[in-house]
């Protein structure tokens, strides 16, 4: 009887993804990390910024989405995560426009 | 609805919401967010305002160890999420062991993070010296920046693996299950967080000069 209960609240509709998709996407994140490293040891300066500029918001996304299972939640936890780095993306505008205009 | 089916049932009134818990968690990892913003923004502010002696500074902090616990860190996100995967797939032992080696990663990076602060220390450089007075302004910004955030970072490090010890022990127990494996799940959600934070600090840090 508890057994049949416990059953009851398993999630059943979770996605259990494959272990081989997130051992891919580790290596990508190990492929972006040299990238970026190997772009700041040959071209210091602008173009070794530049590269990092690009390819962490790149890392992030991956971890994001799957690490964290953002791309497999319900739409609703992606709009939530959206706000909240708007939010963080105005107040840090503001604040740095601010300190550019003085 | 597991709310309602344990009002169904009435011999089981413990309440168990996953779906209740996750978005606590979510809004939990947002404030996270906005700490941390915080100091990404000083950061911004002041390289913006003089760029010069943060490029000198950067210059004196290790590569190489940067890179390498990059590595580790995302090696131990890996670890994390195979963990869960393998709970969720009524594989208790394995999971427990991939939890372990992500403790042990998570060990491996406050080591390494030991022996480049030491190493920092041993050049008088550590907040309030006397020699980070003497630097450049911007120098000592940078400086006091790269402690506050890889400390309040280590600092997250340190409770991420408090927590994980715990649910290791309650999986052991039986407590955190394959029907009920929120507890893991969450504690996962965190661990990749704090890895994520870690992959800004890396190029702000280590690669610029």
């Amino acid at each position: 009887m508890n057994h049949a209960t416990t059953m009851e609240h398993a999630p059943a509709r979770h996605h259990v993804l494959p272990d081989g998709l997130f051992v891919l996407v580790w290596i990508g994140l190990l492929l972006l990390t040299g990238t970026t490293v190997g772009a700041s040891v040959f071209f210091p300066g602008r173009i070794g910024i530049g590269v990092a500029m690009v390819v962490t918001p790149v890392k992030a996304a991956l971890i994001l989405m799957y690490f964290m299972h953002l791309k497999y939640e319900k739409v609703g936890y992606q709009v939530m995560f959206l706000v909240a780095v708007g939010i963080l993306a105005i107040f840090m505008g503001l604040t740095f426009f601010d300190y550019l205009q003085r | 609805m597991s709310a309602e089916t344990t009002l169904d049932q009435g011999h089981h009134l413990e309440h168990y919401d996953p779906e209740g818990s996750k978005t606590g968690m979510w809004l939990f990892l947002f404030t996270e967010l906005l700490l941390f913003g915080g100091l990404f923004l000083i950061y911004a502010v002041y390289r913006s305002m003089d760029a010069e002696p943060f490029h000198h500074a950067a210059a004196e902090l290790n590569r190489a160890l940067g890179s390498i616990n990059t590595v580790v860190l995302l090696t131990s996100s890996l670890t994390m999420v195979l963990s869960v995967n393998a709970l969720q797939r009524g594989r208790a032992g394995r999971s427990l062991a991939m939890l372990g080696g992500t403790l042990l990663l998570a060990c491996t990076f406050l080591v390494i993070k030991y022996f480049e602060w030491s190493a920092k220390y041993h050049h008088g450089i550590f907040p309030g010296s006397e020699h980070l007075h003497a630097l450049p302004k911007g120098e000592g910004i940078f400086f006091n920046l790269y402690f506050m955030m890889t400390g309040l970072h280590g600092i997250h490090v340190v409770i991420g693996m408090i927590v994980m010890a715990v649910i290791a022990f309650r999986i052991r127990a039986g407590k955190v299950t394959t029907q009920r494996p929120g507890a893991l799940e969450y504690v996962g959600l965190y661990w990749h967080l704090v890895d994520l934070i870690w992959v800004f600090l890396l190029p702000l840090f280590y690669l610029t000069n």
